[in-house]
């Protein structure tokens, strides 16, 4: 896994609550048997005018002029400023491949949904959740200064704007843990194996019609 | 010491152990899988040199993406004409292949939808730990499991270490007493209860349907309910196990048989919250009150009894829900104030796993029956959710009672539901769908759904425009 330390990202805005896995990358794109490869469907039906295809050169494709991610002053933004319940829906991880691979390294919402917050740590997504005040107070600065910039360090646990001005967020220690050192998760829980192989034993008495029962 | 829920006595049996930062490891044993969220994961543990530590706790099936037409369908993997489609079935046939997975085919008689053939099959039963890449998993939930969607790293976590890294999540009660009213369905009351709590109202719950409706509901209508668990929100809802469950579970494929069954009955009646269980929230709501539901927006919590018309913006006074108001509007093509049952319809669509399974079937050729389907409707679908639920619908002669009145009869597969296949609406259509999403583009570019029940859907195709099905 990608490890995140900390960046000094510019930010770019999704300025609408209950933004949906659908709308990150549209169905059209999960056809691929790959990981990579779907930052330019990111956000397909919002950033192009036409209906987008897999496999599709997208550098000819009508952009949506009012879409911010097409403005010049938001190219090569890390930082995607979000609103509640960032990420709802599918469970697909592709959400956070697109993400990733057009260029964010973080996004910062008041709120995720579950699915979406898991998979952003497996993929060195940093799902950073800040109060909706304070998340109000970057929208309008944002909006207000072009180039627009903010430093996240991970480490502190602190997301630092142009100013000066610091707010810290909460993160589960493991997860940070593992997104700081770019720990990969099965290795880690294969060191559990003694654990689960006992679990397994006991559970092979106790319920034992879970297995066995699918075989070719 | 307070009571336990149900998700307290399924997460104590599967906890292989805590970890110090207050994250833990479950033990998973059922794992399914389709050919969408799976690739990846066979990939990683080959690229790792990793083997699945067991083989026999997966079952998978191509869902998403298989053609619905008996014509493109008769040939195979090999007849799929969209050529991106094909390689994911593909691969999927070759990853359980090559790893030794058991995989009900395109063209088995027991493929269907993931979240469909998990209970029919009996690869999924009560106690369960369940997990798939597929969020829609809750809906096991129905059999007193705990089944929640993952995404695709731990598909492919669960594949190597037969395990789940998670975070206990709190308890949710929702709790629905009273009788439904006659054609309100679970569909409506799972919509009813959306509309409720929002979308954002369970997550971080586990949430347990109970009640009187619940106890009431059969076990396709509580798999219906679990389905949409995730649309509120949370990852995992759940129905205490009862007679029916048993009763539901018996003589299934993979169900356990003889002693081991004895042993099971016994540790499955178990499975229901305390009397004095403590729920960090609950949510009651008045089940006699609840009427057909129809979703009018772009979010499944924009939802609203089937006499009710249409919000207005202008009388809405947060910003953020009149601007998401106003956006939904627009994307529907819809004014606000307009009545539900102005609405036309310019497609139907009877499936996905919320309601593909013969109830639901039955319930839509009930509104069917010597009707038609109106001429204004482009297209009018039912999609059964697996083979067996098609050949079952066969037998009691449902097909041939949707076919006369003008609906298409199809082979199983997720189809219009998410349109990855061929089936999907055109742009600015207006479909009236048993589904459970109606995200922008959802069905299709620039389509437009409506949630509703299949009696519902049954009578918006033949009337042309939404009714309340309880006039019809
Ligand atoms: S029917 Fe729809 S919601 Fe259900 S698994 Fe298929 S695509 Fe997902």
């Amino acid at each position: 896994m990608k490890s995140f330390t900390q960046i000094d990202g510019l930010v770019a805005p999704m300025d609408r609550a209950n933004v949906d896995t659908d709308m990150i990358i549209p169905k059209n794109f999960l056809k691929s048997i790959k990981r990579s490869g779907f930052g330019k469907n990111l956000f397909d039906e919002l950033r192009y005018m036409d209906e987008g295809l897999p496999d599709q050169d997208c550098s000819h494709r009508p952009l949506n002029p009012d879409f911010p991610l097409n403005f010049p002053r938001y190219q090569d933004a890390q930082v995607l400023l979000a609103r509640e319940n960032f990420g709802c829906g599918s469970s697909r991880e592709h959400a956070p491949w697109a993400l990733d691979d057009y260029g964010f390294r973080c996004v910062i919402a008041p709120s995720f949904a579950d699915i979406f917050y898991n998979n952003s740590f497996k993929n060195g997504l940093l799902p950073l959740i800040l109060p909706a005040e304070v998340v109000d107070q970057l929208f309008a600065e944002m909006y207000a200064n072009e180039g627009y910039r903010l430093h996240v360090d991970l480490a502190a646990q602190t997301v630092t704007t142009p100013s000066g001005e610091s707010f810290s967020f909460e993160i589960d220690e493991f997860r940070k843990h593992c997104m700081l050192n770019g720990l990969d998760d099965i290795g880690l829980t294969l060191q559990e194996a003694d654990a689960i192989r006992a679990f397994e034993e006991k559970a092979k008495q106790t319920t034992p019609w879970v297995f066995g029962m699918i075989k070719a | 010491m307070a009571g336990k829920t149900l998700y307290d006595k399924l997460w104590e049996a599967h906890l292989v152990q805590n970890r110090d930062d207050g994250s833990a490891l479950i033990y998973i044993d059922r794992h399914i899988v389709h050919e969408v969220t799976s690739p990846q994961a066979f990939e990683g543990l080959r690229l790792a040199g990793r083997p699945l530590w067991r083989a026999d706790s997966i079952l998978a099936t191509p869902d998403h993406n298989v053609p619905t037409t008996l014509s493109e369908r008769a040939k195979g993997v090999d007849g799929i004409e969209d050529s991106v489609s094909k390689i994911q079935v593909q691969t999927l046939d070759d990853n359980c292949d090559e790893f030794g997975v058991v995989e009900y085919k395109i063209n088995d008689a027991r493929q269907g939808i993931v979240h469909v053939i998990g209970p029919e099959s009996g690869a999924c039963l009560p106690g369960m730990t369940i997990v798939c890449g597929d969020s829609h998993t809750a809906t096991n939930g129905a059999l007193g499991a705990l089944a929640h969607g993952i995404g695709t790293s731990e598909v492919e976590h669960v594949m190597a270490t037969q395990c789940l890294v998670a975070k206990k999540m709190k308890n949710l009660l929702i709790k629905v007493d009273g009788t439904l009213g006659k054609g309100v369905s679970a569909k409506d009351v799972v919509l009813a209860i959306i509309a409720k709590i929002g979308t954002a109202g369970g997550t971080g719950f586990a949430m347990e349907f109970g009640g009187q409706v619940f106890r009431d509901m059969s076990m396709e209508g509580r798999m219906t309910v679990c389905n949409m668990a995730i649309e509120a929100g949370a990852r995992a809802g759940m129905v205490a196990v009862d007679d029916k469950t048993i009763e539901y579970v018996k003589g299934r494929d993979f169900a356990p048989k003889g002693e081991q069954w004895d042993q099971a009955e016994t540790y499955w009646r178990t499975l229901v919250s305390d009397d004095d269980a403590v729920f960090d929230k609950v949510v009651e709501i008045n089940g006699s009150e609840i009427l057909p539901q129809v979703s009018w927006g772009t979010s499944p919590e924009m939802v609203l009894p089937v006499n009710a018309s249409v919000p207005e913006p202008q009388l809405e006074s947060d910003p953020v829900k009149k601007s998401s108001i106003e956006r939904a509007l627009s994307y529907m093509g819809l004014q606000g104030g307009q009545a539900i049952t102005d609405i036309k319809v310019d497609r139907v669509f009877i499936g996905s796993c919320t309601n593909s399974r013969i109830e639901d079937i039955r319930q839509a050729a009930e509104v069917a029956k010597g009707r038609k389907v109106a001429d204004s409707v482009i297209q009018a679908m039912v999609v059964p959710g697996s083979g067996q639920v098609k050949a079952q619908a066969e037998a009691e002669g449902l097909d041939k009672i949707l076919v006369e009145a003008g609906f298409e009869w199809r082979e199983p597969g997720c189809s219009m539901c998410l349109a990855m296949n061929a089936d999907k609406l055109g742009n600015g259509e207006h479909c009236a769908s048993t589904s459970n999403r109606n995200f922008e583009g959802r069905q299709g570019y620039g389509g437009r759904t409506h949630l509703v029940s299949p009696a519902m859907a049954a009578a918006a195709a033949i009337a042309g425009h939404f009714v309340d099905v309880r006039e019809f």
